[in-house]
């Protein structure tokens, strides 16, 4: 089954534990400026908001990439970087619509989500399961089911 | 290694900002944050400084679990000696600028000197500067914030500041950081400002890196983080209904400190509860409370995201208070609400974002407030003295426009700026003022919960339940249940609690994890990322060390056994009503025992053994 990163931000509380399962899985620090997932906080609204990339089918990241740098993980359905073949010309995180691709201004390379290979840690780390990693075709199953229970049977009978 | 091993020292009369080594010998004798930072405070200062003179320093430091992935691990300390109390101060705050501090490879900043006009600290990375402020001056916190992302064309910045309650003077004045956490208690920020800094901005993009055992310590946080989530308090209450889960509860018990300490219970605790933060209101049809929010790296999270009904008198024609901020923990709905008997709790909304943009402690504000009440009501000052302000308990209007004028330094604000002790020698009336060593109370009455006397009495500083939370035990039952009425045994409770208490405020973590962990799984995640070996008994022992160290360096500054007494109301009036009904503090009958437990002389100070035992310097 082909899974896919299921964001409720309506269960975040902008803990951050996220961007550091992922900094930690990819540079090895605890570095929520190198996370591939970014809580944003909307401090009037009182909202957060964590946001990353949703692996397009057309991904316009990969098809930018002058070098093909840009690969899909066939496993998991996710675009990759292979960092040795990046050139860091930038040109993806211009592609994307998104912004989710985005340059490491230590490395010379960009980064960004590749589902940790199918195992994503961001998702592992959060406690409130505001980023859950689901079967890709029934993201939606959740509030299908939240409407489905509001259905009021005895009108239809 | 947990710690950046690496600190900033800002001569601030210099404008200099340069790094130096962390002394490691004192690390691995006090961990972090609280202890490691009174361990430099004490090496530096002269106990006997002026607090808000240039003698003084002001320490911002972080502990060796802060900006990593264990649980509420993005805490940070204020050390430094208080103006309102001439103790030792240490204020403790969540939100995001300490692991940012950390994330940019500091774990500490110290502060010296004073510059000679406004400035900020401009902190990315391994390069810091210190900056011109004057534009900064005369500015809330929250226009400030706004003004420092704005400069620096960076969102990702992470600021902690004072606002114009601290540039007035106003003694009980908060460091607020991240909008609207505060390092709130004992006047950290009037010093931050007597020092002419108003900012610190923090940009860290390096990380935390070097933990001892990598392996380890990803799998023993993520089991302990399991405990916290099983946990019926850090589990649930907490993250349903913030600290304010206890309105109701202390209320019950009849411990709820009420209009200047007079009653033990509110009759309007209910309309001020979480519970009634939930309520839709009348006006709007929305809840006073949106949300909760986590700390940096939080799993409990505690915190409220609340608004003000536009329609609310505080708010019309202010849009500006219209969004969402920092809504009411139990503290300041105890301290603006029950103590001053107002019982409207968009009212106390306000007046706590009021605190926050201004930076003022809504403990301390609170509680000077109601000593205000009391002062008017006795007749010792009157609308004269007070501007025209009608400061009756309970009045809503009154306790805006006097939050609105302390927070500006303005008018009758000036003199509750003062705080509660040092108002109520000004009109006479010293017997009013419910505070020890000078700072007010907080939100749990000694005669309804006994532990707390002896804690508010020991506090080293000053009246504070952040010190040795003996609730847990004598209310909740945690770890174990005891009678809050009685005094035996609470003098060894105390010291257990002030201990523990001591060495987690070291850690980098969140007390409140101590609802749900011991020190028994504190330390195996302290062991896995920091060198040394680090059980739960070295952690007591370095709790009790920095207990100590606190100690003495409060009796170096001049106080002593006189100073560990509560306000006569509480030792001679006994509780109005409720389960207390009748009694008084017994703190008479628990101090001796404390200080010999302590291995302190009969006159509250150190021996030559206890001294030695944890190896304080001379």
């Amino acid at each position: 089954m082909l899974k896919s990163l299921h964001i409720d931000p309506g269960k975040c509380t902008g803990c951050l534990q996220c961007e550091m399962a992922c900094s930690y899985e990819n540079t090895g620090v605890f570095n929520p400026s190198k996370s591939r997932i970014k809580v944003f906080t909307f401090h009037e609204a009182g909202r957060f908001v964590p946001y990353t990339c949703t692996q397009c089918d057309e991904a316009w990241c990969m098809e930018a990439c002058p070098v093909d740098a840009i690969v899909i993980n066939t496993l998991t359905g996710s675009k990759d970087v292979k960092a040795d073949v990046c050139v860091g010309c930038k040109v993806c995180t211009i592609a994307c619509p998104f912004g989710t691709v985005n340059y490491d201004v230590d490395t010379g390379k960009v980064f960004k989500c590749d589902l940790c290979g199918g195992d994503p840690k961001c998702a592992e780390a959060c406690p409130t399961e505001a980023i859950t990693y689901i079967d890709a075709g029934a993201t939606g199953m959740d509030r299908m089911r939240a409407w489905a229970e509001k259905t009021d049977n005895a009108a239809s009978a | 290694m947990g710690w950046t091993k690496k600190i900033l020292r800002v001569n601030l009369s210099e404008g200099t900002a340069e790094a130096e080594p962390l002394n490691m010998e004192w690390a691995q004798q006090y961990l972090g944050q609280r202890g490691l930072a009174t361990r430099y405070l004490v090496e530096e200062i002269d106990p006997k400084c002026d607090a808000l003179g240039p003698d003084n320093k002001l320490i911002m430091t972080t502990g060796p679990l802060t900006g990593t992935c264990a649980s509420t691990g993005g805490r940070y300390s204020v050390v430094t000696k208080s103006p309102l109390t001439g103790a030792v101060a240490c204020s403790n705050s969540g939100g995001f600028i300490g692991a940012e501090m950390k994330n940019a490879g500091w774990d500490m900043i110290i502060f010296e000197g004073k510059a000679p006009s406004p400035v900020y600290l401009y902190v990315e990375n391994e390069d810091a500067k210190v900056v011109p402020a004057g534009d900064l001056w005369g500015k809330s916190v929250w226009e400030t914030d706004e003004l420092l992302h704005q400069k620096h064309n960076d969102p990702q910045l992470r600021i902690a500041c004072v606002g114009r309650s601290a540039e007035a003077g106003c003694l009980y004045s908060a460091i607020i950081n991240d909008l609207h956490r505060a390092a709130g208690r004992s006047g950290v920020g009037t010093v931050m400002a007597s020092k002419n800094l108003k900012a610190v901005a923090v940009r860290g993009t390096r990380g935390v890196s070097g933990i001892k055992d990598p392996m380890r310590f990803l799998k023993v946080t993520s089991e302990q983080k399991q405990v916290l989530a099983e946990n019926a308090v850090t589990g649930q209450g907490l993250p349903a209904m913030g600290t304010q889960v206890l309105m109701n509860v202390i209320n019950e018990v009849g411990a709820m400190p009420t209009r200047n300490m007079r009653e033990v219970r509110f009759e309007g605790a209910h309309k001020i509860s979480a519970e009634a933060m939930q309520e839709p209101r009348a006006g709007d049809g929305k809840p006073n409370l949106t949300t909760n929010a986590a700390c940096f790296g939080c799993t409990i999270a505690c915190g409220r995201i609340s608004t003000v009904e536009k329609g609310h008198f505080t708010v019309q024609n202010k849009p500006e208070y219209w969004g969402n901020s920092g809504g009411l923990e139990y503290e300041a709905a105890w301290a603006l609400g029950s103590d001053t008997g107002v019982d409207d709790l968009d009212c106390l909304t306000y007046v706590n974002f009021l605190c926050n943009e201004d930076g003022m402690d809504p403990i301390s504000f609170g509680a000077t407030v109601a000593a205000a009440m009391e002062l008017y009501e006795s007749g010792a000052i009157d609308s004269e003295t007070t501007g025209g302000i009608e400061l009756k308990f309970g009045s809503a209007e009154a306790l805006a426009q006097a939050t609105e004028l302390t927070a500006r330094g303005e008018g009758f604000g000036r003199d509750l700026g003062l705080g509660s002790k040092r108002l109520c020698q000004k009109y006479g009336r010293p017997e009013l003022s419910m505070t020890v060593k000078g700072q007010e109370f907080p939100a749990y009455d000694p005669r309804g919960i006994q532990g707390m006397g002896l804690t508010y009495a020991t506090a080293n500083r000053g009246a504070c339940h952040l010190r040795s939370y003996t609730v847990a035990s004598e209310i909740l039952g945690i770890p174990e249940k005891t009678d809050p009425l009685e005094t035996a045994g609470k003098p060894a409770l105390v010291k257990a609690f002030q201990d523990a208490t001591a060495a987690v405020d070291s850690s980098g973590l969140c007390v409140f994890v101590t609802f749900a962990w011991t020190l028994e799984n504190i330390a195996p995640q302290i062991d896995a990322a920091c060198e040394g070996d680090w059980s739960a008994e070295r952690l007591v022992e370095v709790g009790e060390r920095i207990w100590n160290l606190e100690r003495d360096f409060n009796n170096r500054a001049g106080l002593g056994m006189a100073d560990d007494t509560l306000p006569r109301r509480l030792l001679e009036e006994g509780a109005n009503v409720g389960p207390a009904e009748g009694k008084t503090s017994g703190l008479p009958d628990m101090l001796p025992e404390y200080y010999e437990l302590r291995g302190w002389a009969p006159d509250g100070t150190l021996t030559t053994q206890t001294r030695d035992r944890f190896g304080l310097p001379g």
